[in-house]
């Protein structure tokens, strides 16, 4: 079990910044994330695109923004949780406990979500027998490759990750790769690699194809793909792959009875404060009249629902206003020596 | 204003005034058109805005940029004339545009 004040559930840049808030105030805090990173959207959806709004930082990336709440947040040495997703929520007294997926425990006096439009989760198939294949014969990720040698996999998508896996796998296995439509969003270098190993048969290409349907016992058997212009194929696949990104989901928050409204979770605006006492939502999450999706409402909704954890965390004290330039508590809690 | 008909899952014609200059995503969430998520809020991140628009429109719509294409291929069910709706600005051009919004987004 995990004691700690505050469990903030997001390492977007609204979480780490919250992190910061919370540790300038003294209290503590450990952060949990669905992703493999800290940075939330900036990392996983533009780590290299430009952004121009983050106040006296004329340009910085997603990944430079990240970096840098990093290092803002390194004296508080906040510990992360990554590859975990809340799962159970138990109130118990004046503590609330919480389960993570991997089965990690926490013991906390408050919550603060920061989970920007919830957490990534896999993009499936459409089609509806996909799912009953899930897991044993059809997969969205990869962990094991080595069941896919020597039998016939169809992988679909023309990201780097459909592109990068059809190439990789095509020395060890039959591979089938089926894209919508003529352009990759991948590489140019792995396109041309797959159209290489296409021309010495080394792999088939399909494009303009999606699925059709999906059919097997208990396992995978055949997989038939539909051309745009109607023309249905049927090929004989082991294993299907599907790579098509990631879409956010909300998860177990939803049963955690806040009330959410159009997938995010309303607030006041005083603390930031959701209809349960001890829980609060900040960042792309949270909802309020007026409310703005940037990354700089994020920091100062983070920096109140900080104060907002106070009088959970230590009910006995009282918390003071103060300024890092002058506070020698904030500036010790920061390791700075003068 | 432009009109802009959004046809819904669940058989419906919402036929809106759109103000010109917003995007036919903003319309439908403005105006609370069920089945448009817009998560990543316009930025072509994340293609839950996705909508089919109706053919005869398709040429008069403006070119898509090279990551709309890209963001498609992640799209739930994309089809020939598919198209995210936060990429398409209102404007007199556009007076009368027809989309089908689809069964969902992710």
């Amino acid at each position: 079990m995990n004691k700690t004040d505050v469990l903030i559930i997001g390492a977007g840049p609204t979480g780490l910044f919250c992190a910061h808030q919370l540790g300038i105030i003294g209290l503590s805090c450990e952060i949990v994330d669905n992703l493999d990173k800290a940075g939330g959207q900036c990392i996983e959806l533009y780590p290299d695109k430009p952004i121009y709004d983050i106040p006296a930082v004329p340009e910085c990336t997603g990944e430079e923004l990240t970096n840098n709440l990093l290092k803002q947040i390194k004296p508080f040495n906040v510990k992360f949780h990554l590859n975990e997703r809340v799962e159970e929520l138990k109130k118990n007294q004046n503590r609330w406990h919480i389960k993570t997926s991997g089965g990690v425990e926490f013991d906390v006096a408050a919550i603060v979500i920061a989970g920007g439009v919830g957490s990534f989760e896999p993009r499936k198939f459409s089609v509806k027998e996909c799912e009953k294949f899930e897991g044993n014969s059809l997969f969205y990720s990869i962990k094991d490759k080595s069941i896919f040698k020597d039998k016939t996999i169809s992988i679909f998508g023309g990201g780097d990750s459909a592109l990068d896996w059809a190439i990789e796998l095509s020395n060890t296995s039959k591979v089938n790769l089926i894209h919508r439509r003529d352009g990759f969003s991948g590489a140019e270098s792995s396109v041309q690699k797959v159209k290489e190993l296409n021309d010495q048969g080394k792999l088939n290409l399909y494009t303009k194809y999606q699925m059709d349907s999906v059919s097997g016992d208990t396992q995978i058997e055949t997989v038939k793909i539909k051309h745009d212009e109607g023309e249905i194929k049927e090929i004989k696949s082991d294993y299907v792959l599907g790579f098509f990104g990631l879409i956010m989901q909300l998860g177990p928050i939803l049963d955690w009875g806040l009330n959410i409204n159009k997938k995010t979770v309303e607030v006041n605006t005083e603390n930031f404060e959701t209809n349960v006492s001890g829980i609060f939502a900040i960042g792309d999450i949270c909802s309020y009249p007026g409310k703005l999706k940037l990354i700089l409402s994020g920091f100062h909704e983070g920096a109140l629902a900080a104060r907002g954890c106070f009088k959970y965390a230590k009910p006995d004290e009282k918390l003071r206003f103060e300024f890092t330039t002058t506070s020698k508590a904030a500036q010790e809690r920061l390791g700075i020596k003068k | 204003m432009a009109k802009i008909t959004y046809h819904t899952h669940d058989n419906k014609t919402h036929t809106i005034d759109v103000q010109k200059g917003l995007t036919v995503m903003e319309g439908a969430i403005q105006n609370d058109i069920p089945g448009i998520d817009a998560d990543c809020g316009g930025g072509m991140a994340c293609a839950t805005c996705h909508v089919y628009v109706k053919e005869e429109w398709l040429d008069k719509l403006p070119v898509k940029e090279d990551g709309e294409e890209d963001m498609l291929d992640m799209a739930f069910e994309p089809k020939n004339n598919s198209r995210l709706s936060c990429q398409l600005i209102v404007s007199d051009e556009l007076d009368g545009l027809e989309v089908s919004i689809p069964s969902k987004q992710g």
